[in-house]
């Protein structure tokens, strides 16, 4: 493939690849824009209802519970836990995709495994924080938190909280799901026969798009 | 080995990127974003546990770190993680600048939010007032769930 492309010449008159990517992966990157906007909406639509309302819950009140520990109140504790996972994870799947790029079938295998228990275990967090918060009496429709000033709070906090968590809990589903899918592939030796492992880059695009869309959940939800 | 010409192309592809490919960038875009959202926990948590004379305004100030904070996390995963910044312009340009419409959407409608709070708040007092009543603080965490034993909490 040529790299730079002579001044009279052009870029997209056909024969050249102007995105210098494999379609699919291109077509990954679209796809992660819309999702991006997706998201965005959500997060969007929470901002403005928040900045509607009077008063809000105080996260630091909220989410200070950690299993086992219990009521320790340590604030963000367990949520700082789920983003270190979900980090560690992402560096992990960089690492599968550079094994890919090195066609070393073992080394795929490896990264892919742990970021496949990294979604797990991000998955198992979001589970039991859901069920804590179920058990202490929220859930749509439901709101058992006071705002910060003490007045009376309204569903909007936890009807937001549950969907967008959910929405991006939801990605992580699907995104443990290709990697296992991926991990099957390769143990297969389907790339190998393929000769590349291109497709370990796309399913890493989705799962750092993930990790990503989580930095945002993070502040929005839990530092805000 | 029959297909040698149709997967020529990727293999190049595959072999370009290799050079780019960096394990220590990797780790310590890691550290970088650990340290970012540690950071970031601090601050939050240092803010719970201070008192200060006009908290509403540390509050702002604090928003806007944050704000400044997520976005140089978001910088760091697309460009490093997802590999951005090593591919070519057009591609870069493609994602970023449609990803620009953001500022817009963010700007309209949170201050569209603000608007409408203000509008509320001046015409109807009795929402006013009654977003301002106290509920007495109640904990109905703690008791169901002792009263569970055995059950994850």
């Amino acid at each position: 493939m040529s790299q730079a492309v002579p001044v009279n010449q052009n870029m997209w008159s056909g024969g050249k690849s102007p995105f210098k990517v494999e379609y699919g992966k291109l077509m990954m990157w679209y796809f992660l824009m819309s999702d991006a906007f997706t998201f965005g909406a959500f997060l969007i639509a929470y901002g403005t209802i928040r900045f509607s309302s009077n008063g809000w819950p105080d996260p630091n009140h909220v989410f200070r519970s950690f299993p086992v520990i219990g009521e320790m109140h340590i604030p963000l504790a367990f949520v700082s836990l789920m983003t270190f996972i979900l980090i560690m994870s992402s560096v992990t799947m960089v690492l599968a995709v550079g094994a890919g790029h090195e066609k070393n079938r073992k080394e795929v295998l490896k990264w892919l495994g742990w970021t496949i228990l990294g979604g797990a275990a991000f998955l198992g967090c979001q589970a039991w924080e859901w069920t804590h918060l179920y058990h202490e009496g929220a859930w749509w429709g439901r709101n058992p938190f006071p705002n910060l000033d003490g007045s009376m709070s309204s569903t909007n906090f936890t009807n937001f909280f549950f969907t967008i968590t959910g929405f991006h809990g939801f990605h992580v589903l699907s995104g443990v799901v290709i990697n296992i899918i991926m991990f099957i592939m390769t143990w297969k030796g389907v790339f190998d026969q393929r000769g590349h492992y291109l497709m370990i880059e796309k399913a890493g695009l989705y799962w750092h798009f993930v990790d990503l869309v989580w930095v945002f959940v993070f502040t929005c939800f839990y530092l805000f | 080995m029959e297909n040698v010409h149709a997967t020529a192309a990727a293999h190049d592809h595959a072999h370009d990127e290799q050079h780019t490919f960096d394990k220590k960038a990797i780790w310590r875009t890691f550290r970088v974003l650990l340290y970012i959202t540690l950071f970031e926990l601090a601050l939050a948590i240092g803010y719970y546990e201070m008192t200060f004379s006009n908290p509403e305004l540390v509050k702002h100030i604090l928003n806007g770190v944050f704000v400044i904070l997520t976005l140089a996390k978001a910088f760091f995963i697309i460009a490093e993680f997802m590999h951005l910044r090593h591919e070519i312009r057009n591609l870069i340009m493609t994602i970023s600048i449609p990803a620009l419409l953001f500022l817009w959407f963010i700007t309209a409608f949170l201050w569209d939010g603000n608007s409408y709070k203000n509008l509320r708040n001046d015409y109807d007092r009795h929402h006013l007032e009654s977003s301002k009543e106290k509920v007495e603080v109640k904990e109905p965490a703690e008791k169901p769930e002792t009263q569970e034993p055995g059950k994850i909490h």
